[in-house]
């Protein structure tokens, strides 16, 4: 009995440093690049690294916005995520609850596709057709272009969702003379709300965090954040601080929803591993 | 939400009455519009356009496939194909391991495991170009506080992402760090669904962790493991912010993968027909793997 317990000491033991172990890079680098942000450009160049700041200073934030046109790039980015994640969500909920419902894989696998395609890939052709547009330095090709991020998110988390409801609440519904458009609007879309929830938060994270389509098609004026903290790198002076607090800048909303909708965004992953790019 | 719904694709499916699954399809009609649009159309252009010779000004006069016979001589895109096979097995293997070993620790019961699960899962929603930013600081050779923890623990300096023979090294521990958590998480959703049973009767015969892991986990979870391995294999081909912003393909061209190349053609020398050319052969590339994961997957579905 005595060597039992002291077994089940001893996997505890290990479970806790595994934990440790696998948490702490995630956590060691978070932490560090609050280190570097809250630092002055001596600490920061400093050998031995200087690890915890003293004082704390808010001055490379405030460089960051009053040095670069940060302000712009911040709203070009609200604009571009929130109305590609919006029309994500009217394309992709009722083609998710029709797909579902037709059970159609060959439509699924379309979805797929998308997933797999570098992302690289569209951009030849797309960036050519823009230009013949002359739309190139306006934010509606990155609105276009980041559809092809969420709308195969949104129709995969839908397809799962919807697949996952009982289908017996709109039968009756059916039943009762409802054509199938009110079934899916007053019966299917209310129970829906937790799945449509989880395809906005994953949407919405994937659009703000794309890179490759803003480095293309952006102009001066049109950079959403992720190209703009990339630029402060390569046309300034690297000055670490001002740096790693543009950088936290960008990345700040992300990880604030992620500790507060975990619970969504972990079932969401867990379904079938979206992400975009 | 119920882990079933893993891949939609993946599960066999009862077929219904064609007029039944026909009325539903007007749901899905506007976005197979936008679909066909943004992602259809532009695949058939690269394909028109990696048959001329393309470049953004002037002329376009159809080449044939000069611009495949190039690519057959060109040692910096047969270097790259090398390149993105190294860093595809590291950034797959490694994850994969860790991946598993994180998701067996999180299914178990522990004090404030909620939010150790979101810590871990933070570096894949970070925006990566603002952590690869970090990162690259953090690999200062002088100033970099990895060298400095490295000597401090008597160990030697590194030159990490500013030698060639560590450059790639180093990156596939930058894509370990960040997609660890994808793996995890999808084989977590796995070990949830799994029945008790086999575990309850499993310590009565006095059976040990590892045994429980390696005759009953593992064995159960197999299908999660490889739709977890199918999706990172294709994120890592596919990688391009890490690498873009850490190295941009350098130093030399030590780290150029084909994304990067890619990208290097295409909008640094505006070699427009030969970027498609090399799209095509990457895409055919991308699809023929994942629809032989995909077999192998069916295959393990029918034991």
């Amino acid at each position: 009995m005595k060597r039992y317990r002291f077994r089940r000491w001893l996997r505890r033991v290990g479970l806790y440093a595994s934990v440790i172990l696998l948490v702490s890079p995630a956590v060691l680098f978070f932490l560090w690049m609050l280190s570097l942000s809250l630092k002055n450009e001596l600490d920061n160049t400093a050998y031995p690294p200087v690890f915890i700041p003293h004082p704390p200073t808010l001055a490379n934030f405030v460089d960051v916005f009053e040095k670069n046109d940060f302000l712009t790039y911040t709203i070009n980015s609200v604009i571009v995520s929130f109305s590609a994640t919006g029309l994500a969500l009217l394309l992709g909920v009722p083609a998710g609850y029709g797909i579902a419902k037709a059970k159609a894989t060959k439509a699924a696998a379309l979805i797929l596709v998308a997933r797999v395609t570098p992302g690289l890939s569209y951009l030849i052709p797309l960036f050519l057709m823009f230009q013949w547009l002359g739309m190139i330095g306006t934010l509606t090709p990155l609105v276009i272009t980041h559809l092809v991020i969420t709308v195969p998110i949104v129709v995969w988390v839908m397809i799962g969702f919807f697949e996952g409801l009982p289908g017996e609440l709109e039968e009756a519904a059916l039943v009762d003379g409802a054509t199938i458009w009110q079934a899916f609007l007053h019966v299917a879309m209310p129970l829906a709300r937790p799945g449509i929830m989880v395809a906005t938060i994953l949407s919405f994270i994937f659009s703000w965090n794309n890179f490759i389509f803003g480095v293309v098609l952006a102009g001066r004026t049109t950079r959403t954040l992720p190209v703009a903290v990339y630029n402060v790198l390569t046309f300034e002076q690297i000055s670490w601080g001002p740096l790693a607090a543009a950088a936290l800048v960008v990345t700040a909303p992300v990880l604030l929803l992620t500790l507060l909708m975990q619970k969504e965004i972990v079932a969401g992953l867990t379904a079938g591993g979206v992400k975009g790019g | 939400m119920s882990t079933a719904t893993a891949a939609p694709l993946l599960r066999p499916t009862v077929a219904r009455g064609h007029a039944y699954a026909r009325r539903y399809w007007a749901f899905a009609a506007p976005a197979a519009a936008v679909v066909l649009l943004v992602i259809l159309f532009p695949w058939v252009f690269t394909i028109f356009m990696s048959l001329h010779d393309w470049k953004v000004t002037g002329e376009t006069p159809f080449v044939g496939l000069a611009n495949y016979a190039k690519m057959l001589q060109d040692e910096r895109f047969l270097w790259a194909i090398v390149r993105t096979g190294w860093f595809t097995a590291g950034t797959v293997i490694v994850p994969m391991l860790l991946g598993v070993w994180a998701a067996v620790c999180f299914a178990s019961q522990f004090k404030l495991r909620g939010l150790a699960r979101t810590l871990f899962v933070l570096p894949m929603m970070a925006t990566p170009v603002a952590i690869a930013l970090v990162w690259t600081m953090m690999f200062h050779p002088q100033l970099g506080v990895l060298n400095y923890l490295l000597t401090s623990v008597g160990l030697p300096p590194s030159s990490w992402v500013y030698d060639s023979s560590t450059v790639i090294p180093t990156l596939i521990m930058v894509e370990t760090w960040q997609w660890t958590p994808l793996v995890m998480l999808i084989v977590l959703g796995g070990i949830a669904s799994l029945p008790q049973e086999p575990y309850e009767a499993a310590i009565l015969d006095g059976a040990g962790a590892w045994q429980m892991f390696r005759h009953i986990t593992l064995p159960l979870v197999w299908p999660f493991i490889m739709v977890a391995a199918i999706i990172r294999l294709i994120d890592a081909l596919k990688t391009f912010d890490t690498i873009y912003v850490i190295t941009l393909g350098g130093p030399g061209t030590s780290s150029e993968t084909l994304n990067i190349l890619l990208y290097q053609t295409a909008f640094a020398y505006y070699d427009l027909g030969y970027g498609s050319a090399i799209v095509v052969v990457f895409f055919l590339l991308i699809l023929l793997i994942s629809m032989l994961l995909l077999r192998v997957r069916q295959r393990e579905a029918w034991r």
